[in-house]
């Protein structure tokens, strides 16, 4: 996030797109809810499912999945045509804008809401109150990143931002939510195939001699590694030999399961290091007992990028271990002695290595409790919003993006779109909240949710199990009729190892970021007879 | 912001006007006595414990919903005041159940810590009590409005803060109580079972079911930590007895919760003692994952990569790191991956 | 009313008429006025203040003589008519002749200075015409076009005039703050959630004149501010919200209200809210969480409504009788309503006498007077020649005071200084026949039900207090429940969130002070005075005066009374429920309870 998590309470507009937050992100949902009750503050929601935080909006925009640059290029137009752009943070902040002009003046509103099956009048309204707030902040999730055209998408939300003048300042902003705990961390941390810790490319001769130094090793390789997608590939070609997972269960959570465990069967040797015995654990030759959050000390860094401590506070069960432990202990296997690797240690190492957390110490955490980075010096109080004075890069610089469609689109043999996402009762492949029994019994088993028109024409009743078939396999789930999904539309939730939604989603891939388009694959419902045929996929 | 000066018994404190008497005094380390107030909501007003005197106005005002102003004289412990809080603790446990032995809430109530401090061992105005059914319609919330002293908090917290409003009064007079729409299970509103009426109650009225009869108030070490799932990161304190975590809070205004939490961050602790953790190294033999020491695993891993290095070169190797495990545990794993194995296969589902 | 030549006739059509029949007096006045061919016009008006012998018609006659007849029934209305075009007067039905104010029951209008019911029962409440035609609208247009909000606030200052809701706040005061406070959007509400037991002026008014409130209403608006009004009325009144949707539809196609009235660039309209009869709603934070939708609850003051009301913007609220008040001060000028009153209650006030009065009805006197002129001149004293014993002033908030005080005069500080109220104005008379304790026990009844349950104080306390009252009245009252009962109330008083819980101890500490024997021979010697608490009392037949009639054997519900025909019948205490039915039948007046 460019603004913190409380900064949300301040902003005059909030557009929320591609984010369910108040399932995904409940205390984030919780602030936004909060800013519209005690500030009045306007909330544009942008998303095909009604969302609780529909109740809350001033305005629901229901968009085509798929359809985001179009919408957001259709509001930008309009800001542009009424003038209501911040002409100044444009002159001298940023630049690259005629180009960007260019594209998006081709985006009338008419246009635009041709594509995303909304009324033009919806995007002009929506452009006008986010352009006439005082601040505007931009708060989306993993619907906007989990497409073919994530990263445009992501660059669309930069135009807007900067569009408008809503950038490094209060209230305002572009804020992605991370769907997990420490993904932000996991990232500061280097734990990517292109950079070291704190972004810092591999392909940079200075940082790797910087590293080379400090790990006392001759030679740190240069060439970016592979991502998780381009894992499964090479280990399906035979180049991979040896997979180490750590706290991952990529049989549920990557995008078609099949093509996935064909990986897990190929390597030579898969360890598997996490506390529970995962989905993908089960295909393991090693799986390496770990401690839980709760049995070891160290740090999270939150979706604003807030470093905070991680405290032990029981024994891990029998011989589990931490994981930092089993980490070395491999290392020292290998001739290599990692020294101490107790968490304050470490942290004293990162901060050594990493400019932005070069003032992160674990004194300075139990003095303040928290700490955001950039946090360059131990006596710098960390940055609560980004891009204050100039970007990361000097200019931020406007990316002329195109509408394109998803990767798979509905047609007669597959009719339907299908989108994926997270219940509030439940947390990504449900290893930790299926165990938790009355969240479990809460929300006991999946359900795919089918707008009831769809259901009338499919003869599908409430309750009744269907069979949901994409080109990669198909799953047996019951049906929730309900008009939160659009027609055309159905959402299935992809915490269920019994009805996996991964094993229909496609694994198409945005061409930069190398994400997966979770949020669009095409599938159709079976239903009677015809389900008997069918193989279906479980993780 | 301007200044006001004021003085609470005695006491010559300086705060901004926005703070209230209760606020100003607190900041200033007096206590005045309250249960209607949390921090979280806005002033309410109702249960008048806090009433306290201030020189010129018309009457008693409640210090938790009067703003400062300057040159105020409050006074906070009176004689009058105590006997009128007395009064109120007596009239409230006239209509309460003493089963403090097994209640729940038993060492962190506040009417208890009041009757306490009051010395009210019983009362002189008995009469009429109510007796309502227990609800425990959900696997998480459980709710006994005999204990209920109507403060209103779980009404307000769920509206306010949570902006869901599941609970409002219903009826008047004695027979006011909080109640669900129609009465209906908390699983058939639109409860999202954050649990904010628990932790807001002031009394055994709302507690958490699965933390029922695990343990005390004193009996628990309470460990602060952050929250293991989503991106928010909220701050949370594990209550752990003998070794279990038997319930989850969060500390108030800390974080980036503020002390609110969802459903997964207050009830979602008990996979740490699931029965089906990990507890010894797995290897493969004959197709069978079989429990082995953990210098045979870590042996067969080493063995495993020395020998793809060999074959293959090092990024014949490759690693998934770990959204949900900590810093310093996927900095060790990709310097595993970069400095000892010289691969930068390392990824992690940043994009799943 | 007169005036084309005509005589006419004009049927009091308030609730209270209604109530008593005047609605079959109508159709009879309709249906016989076209079958005898009679040239005699009818109309109908509001409450002229002779609720106690309602159904009630005044005649104008063309000479301007008017007389006002009581107690008419379908079957007067064929007699009322044929002296009506005749001319003639029929005295033994007159409660008010125009030409002999002694006659009848005039001295009951005759000792009243009437300024807030001054149209009540003049006019046809349904009729703006017949409004603007009594000066209607004329101080509206003189305060929008010729002065200034802080001219308008000025003069309602100099006229002294008090919220005549109950609190007795200075309205020129209120309004200043209302006009000062700093916000987009001002809100003016008119309280018209009349509630207490006994209460009924506003509703009179709201029914018997409703063009006086709303004008007072775009006076009110225009002085602090506020272009929309409210007018908080409770559903149960169902004519009075009738009336007001005529009057303000009537204002509406006048250009009274809405945009640019009387031709200024001013706005104003005003909307009305339904209450669900919650007595609390009276208190003006939980109207305006009424208003808003929510739970009429109040909350906390400060913040005032001046500065944080009705959807968090100032709002002015007025009771309905403080209203129609206005528009009289602004025609006649501040100083000339302050000439009536007391040093620091001014002008006239409105009273409704209930109970054991002769004369129930609305009574509307200068500020000053004494209780005793109320009670007696204007009420005329209390009903069947029994003693006075006590009067409930302002309600269930109120006090109960005795003989000895009758010469309090009406002020506000004055009868504060009783431990009563001035509240909204009721006036409950009681006679030897009440049982004081159980008054008590009646109006804590009252508010213990009608408590919203926010603050503990009220919500327990007076539950607690009425356990005790119930216990005394049952003759299960302990030595020590006095002091509980005081304990209770001094605390309840101090610490309640609102004036309901505030006031509510004060019927018991009223009583407890000027009646305490009655509580004492309750719990001490297990007798009510008053023959009323049914624990406490044997019912008994003088065999002397009883003539075996058997009237009373035939109604008891139990069959405790035997006896033989003509011979004195006696009641079995033990199957007796005292419930008392035979006490009113009993021809004899044999029968007694002690």
């Amino acid at each position: 996030m460019t603004n913190s998590i409380d900064d949300l309470e301040k902003a005059g507009c909030i557009l929320v797109i591609g984010s369910n937050t108040t399932e995904g992100h409940p205390i984030v949902g919780l602030r936004i809810k909060r800013a519209v009750m005690k500030n009045d503050c306007k909330l544009i929601v942008a998303e095909p499912r009604h969302i609780r935080l529909c109740y809350y909006a001033d305005q629901w925009i229901r968009h085509r999945p798929g359809t985001d640059v179009a919408l957001l290029n259709g509001m930008m137009n309009v800001i542009l045509a009424e003038g209501l752009a911040d002409e100044e943070f444009i002159r001298e902040r940023t630049e690259g804008f005629e180009e960007f002009r260019k594209v998006v003046e081709q985006y009338t509103p008419e246009r635009a809401a041709e594509i995303c099956g909304v009324e033009a009048e919806e995007i002009r309204r929506a452009a006008r109150t986010f352009a006439g707030a005082p601040s505007a902040a931009i708060v989306y999730a993993m619907g906007i990143t989990q497409h073919t055209t994530g990263v445009d998408n992501v660059l669309s939300l930069a135009n807007l931002a900067m569009l408008t003048g809503n950038l490094g300042k209060e209230g305002a902003g572009v804020n992605p939510l991370r769907g997990q705990n420490n993904v932000q961390g996991a990232c500061d941390m280097g734990a990517l195939p292109n950079v070291l810790t704190g972004y810092q490319p591999v392909s940079d001769p200075q940082a790797r001699e910087k590293f080379e130094k400090a790990w006392r090793v001759d030679y740190l390789p240069g060439n970016p590694g592979l991502t998780i997608m381009e894992m499964v590939d090479a280990a399906l070609r035979g180049e991979v030999r040896v997979l180490y997972i750590m706290g991952e269960n990529p049989l549920l959570s990557d995008p078609d399961i099949r093509h996935l465990r064909e990986a897990l069967e190929k390597v030579d040797f898969l360890v598997v290091q996490d506390i529970f015995l995962t989905e993908t654990a089960r295909y393991a030759d090693v799986v390496l007992p770990a401690a839980s959050f709760a049995e070891k000390e160290g740090t999270f860094t939150n979706t604003d990028r807030r470093v905070q401590r991680v405290r032990k506070a029981v024994e891990p069960p029998g011989e589990a271990r931490e994981d930092s432990w089993i980490i070395a202990q491999v290392a020292s296997r290998l001739g290599y002695d990692m020294g101490d690797v107790s968490a304050p240690a470490v942290m004293e190492e990162i901060a050594s290595l990493t400019p932005s957390y070069a003032g992160i110490s674990y004194r300075r955490l139990e003095e303040l409790g928290e700490l955001r980075w950039p946090c360059p010096s131990p006596d710098h109080p960390g940055t609560p919003i980004l891009h204050v004075d100039k970007f990361t890069r000097g200019k931020g610089k406007f990316s002329p993006v195109e509408y394109k469609t998803p990767a798979e689109e509905p047609d007669s043999e597959y009719p339907l779109v299908l989108t994926t996402g997270r219940l509030l009762t439940h947390y990504h492949t449900g290893s930790m909240t299926r165990r938790v029994k009355p969240l479990d019994e809460l929300v006991p088993e999946n359900r795919a949710w089918i707008n009831p028109a769809d259901a009338e024409r499919l003869g599908v009743a409430a309750d009744q199990e269907v069979a949901v078939e994409s080109r990669r396999g198909a799953i047996k789930v019951k049906a929730r009729i309900t008009e939160k999904v659009p027609p055309g539309v159905v959402f299935i939730p992809f915490h269920f190892g019994e009805s996996p939604a991964n094993a229909l989603t496609n694994p198409a891939l945005d061409p930069v970021a190398k994400i997966p388009e979770y949020k669009v694959a095409a599938v159709r419902i079976v239903t009677g007879k015809a389900m008997e045929g069918l193989e279906y996929v479980t993780a | 912001m301007e200044q006001v000066r004021l003085n609470i018994d005695g006491v010559d404190v300086v705060t901004t006007p926005d703070r209230t008497i209760l606020e100003a005094a607190r900041e200033a380390g007096i206590r005045i006595p309250s249960l209607c107030y949390d921090r979280r909501m806005e002033p309410y007003g109702a249960c008048r414990i806090c009433i306290v005197e201030v020189e010129g106005a018309r009457g008693l005002l409640p210090a938790c919903a009067t703003r400062v102003t300057d040159g105020m004289v409050v006074r906070t412990d009176t004689e009058e005041l105590r006997r009128i809080r007395r009064t109120i603790i007596e009239l409230l446990l006239s209509d309460h159940p003493r089963d403090c032995m097994t209640c729940e809430s038993a060492g962190n109530c506040e009417l208890q810590d009041l009757a306490y401090e009051y010395g009210v061992k019983e009362t002189r105005f008995p009469g009429e009590e109510h007796h309502y059914e227990v609800l425990a319609d959900n696997p998480l919330i459980e709710r006994d409005y005999d204990k209920c002293v109507l403060c209103g908090r779980c009404i307000r917290i769920c509206r306010e803060v949570q902006g869901v409003g599941v609970y409002d009064f219903v009826n008047r007079g004695f027979e006011a109580v909080p109640g669900t729409p129609y009465n209906r299970p908390l699983t058939e509103t639109p409860c999202e079972f954050c649990g904010q009426c628990v932790s807001t109650c002031p009394t055994g009225a709302i507690i958490s079911i699965p933390s029922k009869g695990k343990g005390r108030p004193w009996q628990v070490e309470k460990v602060r930590t952050t929250c293991p799932y989503c991106g928010c990161g909220c701050q949370i304190d594990l209550h752990v007895r003998d070794g279990e975590i038997i319930e989850v809070s969060s500390p108030v205004m800390v974080g980036p919760g503020e002390g609110n939490l969802c459903v997964k961050g207050r009830y979602g602790y008990s996979f740490v003692h699931h029965p089906d953790r990990l507890t010894t190294p797995l290897i493969r033999k004959d197709g069978e994952l079989v429990p082995a020491t953990w210098e045979e695993a870590l042996g067969m891993v080493a063995d495993r990569i020395s020998k793809a290095l060999d074959d293959k070169g090092p990024d014949a190797v490759a690693f998934l790191s770990s959204a949900r495990c900590t810093n310093e545990e996927n900095y060790l794993l990709q310097k595993l991956a970069r400095a000892v194995v010289g691969t930068n296969n390392v990824d992690h589902c940043a994009r799943l | 009313m007169s005036g084309n030549g005509r005589t006419k006739l004009v049927l009091g059509y308030g609730t209270c008429g209604i109530a008593a029949g005047a609605a079959a007096v109508k159709e009879a006045l309709e249906r016989e006025v076209s079958a005898g061919g009679y040239d005699l016009e009818l109309d109908i008006a509001g409450c002229m203040g002779f609720c106690f012998r309602e159904p009630i018609v005044e005649v104008f006659y063309p000479d301007g003589r008017s007389v006002v007849y009581g107690d008419l029934t379908p079957k007067k209305v064929p007699q009322l008519l044929q002296a009506a075009a005749a001319g003639e007067v029929l005295e033994e039905w007159v409660v008010r002749r125009s030409d002999d104010p002694t006659a009848g029951e005039g001295d009951f209008l005759a000792n009243q200075h009437r300024i807030v019911l001054r149209n009540c029962g003049r006019l046809n409440p349904e009729s703006i015409d017949e409004y603007i035609a009594r000066g209607g609208y004329e101080a509206a247009r003189k305060a929008l076009t010729t002065m200034t909000p802080e001219e308008i606030i000025d003069e309602v200052s100099k006229s002294g005039l008090r919220g005549r809701g109950g609190a007795g706040f200075p309205t020129g005061t209120k309004w200043g703050f209302a006009r000062r406070a700093k916000g987009d959007q001002k809100y003016l509400v008119c309280n018209a959630d009349e509630g207490d037991p006994g209460a009924f002026m506003d509703r009179s008014v709201l029914e018997g004149d409703p063009h006086a409130v709303i004008e007072g209403m775009i006076i009110a608006g225009y002085a602090i501010g506020a272009t929309q009004g409210y007018i908080y009325c409770r559903a149960e009144y169902p004519l009075a919200l009738k009336r007001l949707d005529i009057a303000i539809a009537a204002c509406r196609e006048r250009g009274f209200l809405g945009e640019g009235i009387f031709g200024t660039d001013w706005n104003f309209d005003i909307k009305i809210k339904k209450g669900a009869g919650a007595f609390v709603c009276g208190e003006e934070t939980a109207l305006i969480a009424s208003i808003e939708g929510k739970r009429g609850m109040p909350r906390p003051r400060p913040p005032f409504p001046a500065n944080e009301g009705l959807w968090g913007k100032p709002t002015n609220i007025n009771n309905v009788e403080t209203l129609a008040a206005v528009p009289w001060i602004i025609a006649h000028g501040g100083e000339k309503y302050a000439e009536l009153g007391t040093e620091k209650s001014k002008g006239t006030k409105v009273f409704c006498l209930a109970g054991k009065v002769r004369r129930s009805g609305l009574a509307e006197v200068p500020m000053g007077y004494t209780l005793r002129q109320v009670i007696f001149d204007v009420g005329g004293g209390v009903r069947e020649g029994k003693e006075f014993k006590a009067v409930q002033l302002g309600g269930p908030s109120g006090g109960c005071l005795p003989a000895s005080l009758l010469d309090t005069p009406v002020d506000y500080e004055a009868i504060t200084a009783t431990g009563a109220i001035m509240g909204s104005g009721g006036m409950i008379v009681a006679d030897s026949s009440t049982c004081m304790v159980d008054l008590a026990r009646y109006f804590l009844s009252f508010t213990q039900a009608e408590s919203c349950g926010k603050c503990v104080p009220c919500r327990l306390g007076t539950k607690r207090m009425l356990e005790i009252l119930t216990r005394i009245c049952e003759g299960e009252g302990e030595p020590e429940d006095l002091e509980r009962l005081e304990v209770l109330a001094a605390d309840i008083k101090a610490a309640s969130l609102c004036a309901l819980g505030g006031t509510a101890p004060n019927p018991v500490l009223t009583t407890l002070k000027y009646f305490r024997n009655e509580y004492e021979d309750h719990i001490f010697h297990h007798k009510c005075t008053a023959g009323v608490c049914p624990a406490l009392i044997t019912v008994k037949i003088n065999r002397d005066l009883c003539t075996g009639c058997g009237a009373c054997a035939k109604i008891c519900p139990v069959e405790a009374i035997t006896g033989e025909k003509k011979e004195p019948h006696s009641i079995d205490p033990d199957t007796c429920i005292r419930c008392k039915l035979c006490l009113s039948r009993c021809p004899e007046e044999a029968i007694y309870a002690e």
